[in-house]
């Protein structure tokens, strides 16, 4: 099987700044990427790269096995959903109208919008200009747009902004049908929440440069990020060694542990009789993030010190 | 369908439902009716004019407004897109820079092209039907010659508003953009061309002075509609082409190369514009 996305130390240089260093990427079909990382990261210009906006100063970029650059490869594109951040689309035209002008130019057959504009939660206002929408509204016909003709790569920028959580929910759903379905889905932002069940993969940027990649458990590892255990009751008897780590809390202790730690530290807090109630947090896609970002943003802070 | 005609569709159904089309028309139209009744007011007379006065003075009035609207119908084309973000969305639809570019420079075009033709048009009709003095047959050359070289004019400051919106990042850049160069051709050229022909005291070759006229398209557009009437007594500016006459046919092939310059310029521009 080919590899949808191909990325071989592909970089990006304007005028001499990296905006993307050497990057290797590969995705496969039916694969959910999360791409996370602060402004001017590298998402957007990865992001570019693979939309084949702009050319790589160096390295190679294949997608569907083929430069995406090329003109001739343009015909690709109709197999490509894409939607960016702030997008305002036509103001003065209906939602419907915006989609199916869009729906010609992807060569898809127009009677597919009213189905799409449905599935968004957009049939009432189908036929209202885009002028009189929300900000979630917008959001929800730009998705209609990116998932027009039944895309096998979608690539997403912030798709969740203003969207409530209602309608959050049904995108995440959406796009574990849509990789069910084997489209392979690249979802960009700050920080999603909510999004870790629906990603298989993400992958960390900062400055330009790849940060940490890989499956969120194998990232928790890397990363040795403690975990927090919350424990409520009476008379807790601490082992020795973690007496020390404990934060008292009116009706317990929360303590953290390391991975390693977890499974003793909880055989013996419920062997206890006073224990009325435990708690455990692992650490979230955002602790990862920070934790992965922070040593970045650090450099740059002394560097302005 | 091609993605040029769905592009220029959807922006001539924008000009419809904005009402450019609509404004363009009735600009024209009342232009014209107002000149050929009202036309000999300055002599004392209230009624239709003789034909060779409508059109010349149509022409003068015509070669201010018809490159604003134009330049005002079209000076965000691409940069208005950018800016609300759609021009990236669309470039990752299966459509190639030029045939987007195409299609709106002809979508735009094809707004201009209509209302002139239906401004015009109505008024020559008009003439037609209530002048006394104007036949049909005297009607319909001139003012076909006149509606074809104002469409041409139209055409080329929507393609100078291309290569505008082309090559700026921002609106209100490509406005102001916009009113220079509509600045330099109407006016400045032509104030620039007197003062040379006064400050050499008329000593530049009297067979070279009047090819200057065609570095610009407004001067061209009204050679086109003047030298129809030959027997008129040019006036201004005009007066110096009289050495050589330049056929119509040529005049208006010069127009067209004048279209085509700028077509290729925003084509190329466009293409190296960064996203």
């Amino acid at each position: 099987m080919t590899n949808i996305v191909e990325l071989m130390g592909a970089e990006k240089r304007y005028q001499g700044v990296h905006a993307l260093q050497p990057l290797d990427l590969v995705l496969q079909q039916g694969e959910v990427l999360g791409l996370f990382g602060h402004n001017g990261a590298g998402k957007t210009t990865t992001i570019k790269l693979i939309l084949g906006l702009i050319k790589a100063s160096a390295g190679s970029v294949r997608v569907f096995g083929r430069d995406p650059t090329l003109s001739e490869s343009r015909r690709e594109r109709q197999q490509l959903g894409f939607l960016q951040e702030n997008v305002s689309f036509y103001e003065q035209l209906t939602g419907l109208e915006v989609l199916r002008y869009f729906a010609r130019l992807k060569g898809i057959p127009v009677s597919d919008c009213h189905r799409l504009l449905e599935q968004v939660g957009l049939k009432v206002a189908a036929t209202r200009r885009v002028k009189t929408y929300s900000k979630g509204m917008r959001q929800r016909l730009g998705l209609a747009q990116a998932l027009l003709g039944n895309p096998k790569l979608l690539l997403l920028d912030e798709p969740t902004v203003g969207l409530d959580p209602l309608a959050t929910q049904d995108f995440y759903h959406r796009i574990a049908q849509l990789k069910e379905q084997g489209c392979t889905v690249v979802l960009c932002s700050h920080v999603l929440p909510g999004v870790e069940k629906y990603i298989d993969r993400a992958m960390i940027m900062g400055k330009g440069a790849v940060l940490a990649q890989g499956s969120l458990d194998s990232l928790r590892q890397q990363a040795e990020l403690p975990l927090t255990l919350n424990v409520k009751g009476t008379d807790l008897q601490l082992p020795q060694d973690l007496q020390s780590r404990a934060i008292t809390l009116a009706d317990g202790v929360s303590l953290k542990l390391s991975l390693q730690e977890k499974m003793p530290v909880m055989q013996h807090m419920l062997a206890q009789a006073g224990v009325t109630d435990i708690d455990l947090h692992l650490p979230s896609l955002e602790d990862l993030y920070t934790h992965y970002t922070r040593s970045c943003v650090g450099h740059e802070m002394e560097g302005m010190l | 369908m091609s993605p040029i005609i769905t592009v220029a569709a959807k922006e001539f159904r924008d000009g419809l439902r904005n009402r450019w089309v609509l404004s363009i028309a009735v600009i024209f139209a009342v232009l014209a009716i107002g000149l050929a009744y009202f036309g000999s007011a300055a002599a004392g007379q209230v009624g239709f004019t003789s034909l060779s006065t409508t059109i010349i003075s149509l022409a003068s009035l015509a070669v201010f407004i018809i490159p604003l609207i134009a330049l005002m119908l079209a000076y965000d084309g691409i940069v208005g897109e950018d800016e609300s973000g759609t021009l990236l969305l669309l470039l990752t639809y299966p459509l190639s820079r030029w045939q987007l570019l195409c299609g709106k420079m002809l979508g735009h075009g094809a707004i201009m092209a209509f209302s002139t033709l239906v401004g015009f048009g109505s008024a020559a009709l008009i003439m037609g039907l209530f002048a006394p003095n104007i036949s049909w047959a005297e009607l319909v050359v001139p003012f076909s010659l006149f509606i074809m070289s104002a469409i041409l004019l139209g055409w080329i400051f929507i393609a100078f508003a291309y290569v505008i919106s082309v090559s700026v990042t921002e609106k209100s850049k490509a406005a102001g953009l916009a009113l220079i160069v509509w600045f330099l051709f109407v006016l400045v050229f032509d104030l620039g061309l007197l003062g040379v022909l006064v400050g050499t005291q008329g000593d530049v070759d009297a067979e070279v002075f009047p090819y200057l006229l065609l570095l610009n398209p407004t001067d061209i557009f009204r050679l086109v509609n003047i030298t129809y009437f030959a027997d008129q007594q040019l006036s201004g500016l005009m007066a110096i082409s009289e050495h050589v006459r330049m056929s119509t046919t040529a005049l208006l092939l010069s127009l067209l190369v004048w279209l085509s310059l700028p077509v290729i310029l925003a084509l190329a521009l466009f293409n190296r514009r960064a996203l």
